[in-house]
Order: C-alpha cells, then sequence, then structure tokens
C-alpha cells in the first residue's frame, strides 16, 4: 500500500486479509467499531482504548470570538469537544517509523 | 468504555461470530491504524475523523529535577482531528 491515505476500505481489505470473513462481513464489523465508539462518545462517555489511545470528551465554556476577516465580535456557544490522547504504545511504533526512514 | 467492553458490545451484534475473533477484529482495525501511521500515511475515517502524525523538530530538553539539558530529537506525535458528522452529532 503505497498510497498517503488509508480509509474504511483499507481497514475492511486488512479484516478480511487477517480474519479470512466475507469482504461484505468485514466492512460491517469495520463500520460497527466505528459506530459503537461514536455513539458511546455521543451519549457522554469517554473510550480507552489500550495500547492504541483514549477518546476523551471536554466541556467548553461559551466565549466572545471576533470574526477575523470583518473584527465583527461573534458568540461562541459553549459545546462538547472531542480529543485524542495517544497511548505511549502509539507513540513509540510511530517513533520507530522515523528511526526506520532517517 | 474499554476496549474488551467495546469487543462486548460487537460479540452481542454479530452472535454468529465466536468472540475471539471479535477480538482479533477489534485488534486488527486499531492495529492497521497504528501501523499506517508508522509508515506516514494519514487514516481518514469519514464522519469519524482522521489520524495524522505531525512533526516535532528536535530541541533541547531539560530534566526538570536536576536542570540537565538532555537533547530530544525531532519525531512525530500523533493527532486526530473529529470529523464533521461526529462534532456535530456531539452537540446536538
Amino acid at each position: 500500500m503505497s498510497k498517503n491515505t488509508m480509509t474504511r476500505a483499507d481497514l475492511s481489505e486488512a479484516v478480511y486479509q487477517e480474519i479470512g470473513l466475507s469482504r461484505a462481513e468485514s466492512a460491517m464489523l469495520v463500520e460497527q467499531v466505528l459506530d459503537l465508539i461514536s455513539d458511546t462518545l455521543v451519549a457522554g462517555h469517554n473510550v480507552k482504548l489500550s495500547s492504541f489511545g483514549s477518546f476523551v470528551l471536554r466541556q467548553k465554556g461559551g466565549r466572545m470570538g471576533r470574526n477575523p476577516k470583518t473584527g465583527e465580535e461573534v458568540p461562541i456557544d459553549p459545546r462538547r469537544v472531542l480529543t485524542f490522547k495517544a497511548s505511549q504504545v502509539m507513540r513509540d511504533r510511530i517513533n520507530e517509523g522515523d528511526k526506520a526512514s532517517a | 468504555m474499554i476496549k474488551s467492553e467495546l469487543v462486548q458490545k460487537l460479540a452481542d451484534k454479530n452472535p454468529e461470530l465466536h468472540h475471539k475473533t471479535v477480538e482479533r477484529v477489534v485488534t486488527t482495525v486499531f492495529n492497521e491504524i497504528v501501523e499506517a501511521l508508522a509508515r506516514g500515511q494519514r487514516v481518514e475515517l469519514r464522519g469519524f475523523g482522521a489520524f495524522s502524525t505531525r512533526a516535532r523538530v528536535a530541541r533541547t530538553g531539560r530534566n526538570p529535577r536536576t536542570g540537565e539539558a538532555v537533547p530530544v530529537n525531532a519525531k512525530h506525535v500523533p493527532y486526530f482531528k473529529c470529523g464533521k458528522e461526529l462534532r456535530e452529532r456531539l452537540n446536538k
């Protein structure tokens, strides 16, 4: 795989190759994994996946923002944002990649 | 929710599959993402979000305990940007 971007299709292909389920079933399972994570976050719970990382919700307060082009003040509503904290395992693996290509 | 709970929920949705198989599916998905990032690829999952890496330049750090200068090599750190659809669902 020399493309620069991996997508759902590549993930389901990997599941198909590794596990030997049908292509349709592999694609459906990948989708279900993403949906289960999304639904859990929407319900207000964090998701912690060992050796991968954690998806953590943060509550941001409302504030006055500014349209940078017009200088006009615009209110920014309080909102929930999602942050991802990568595990040390992922960080280390990515830096091994750096050394390999250096 | 932790990984074992994710596996359990996925297994509940797919009673025809062995628990072990479901576990391997979950492991494969996350491994593939990590390996793609390690190869320098980005991983784009529309509606969910995108994983990428960001370059950090080499710098001189300091051991906070001793105050000693220590070189920190240039590296890449993982980054996740929440997808539009998920971001909107979080604020409905």
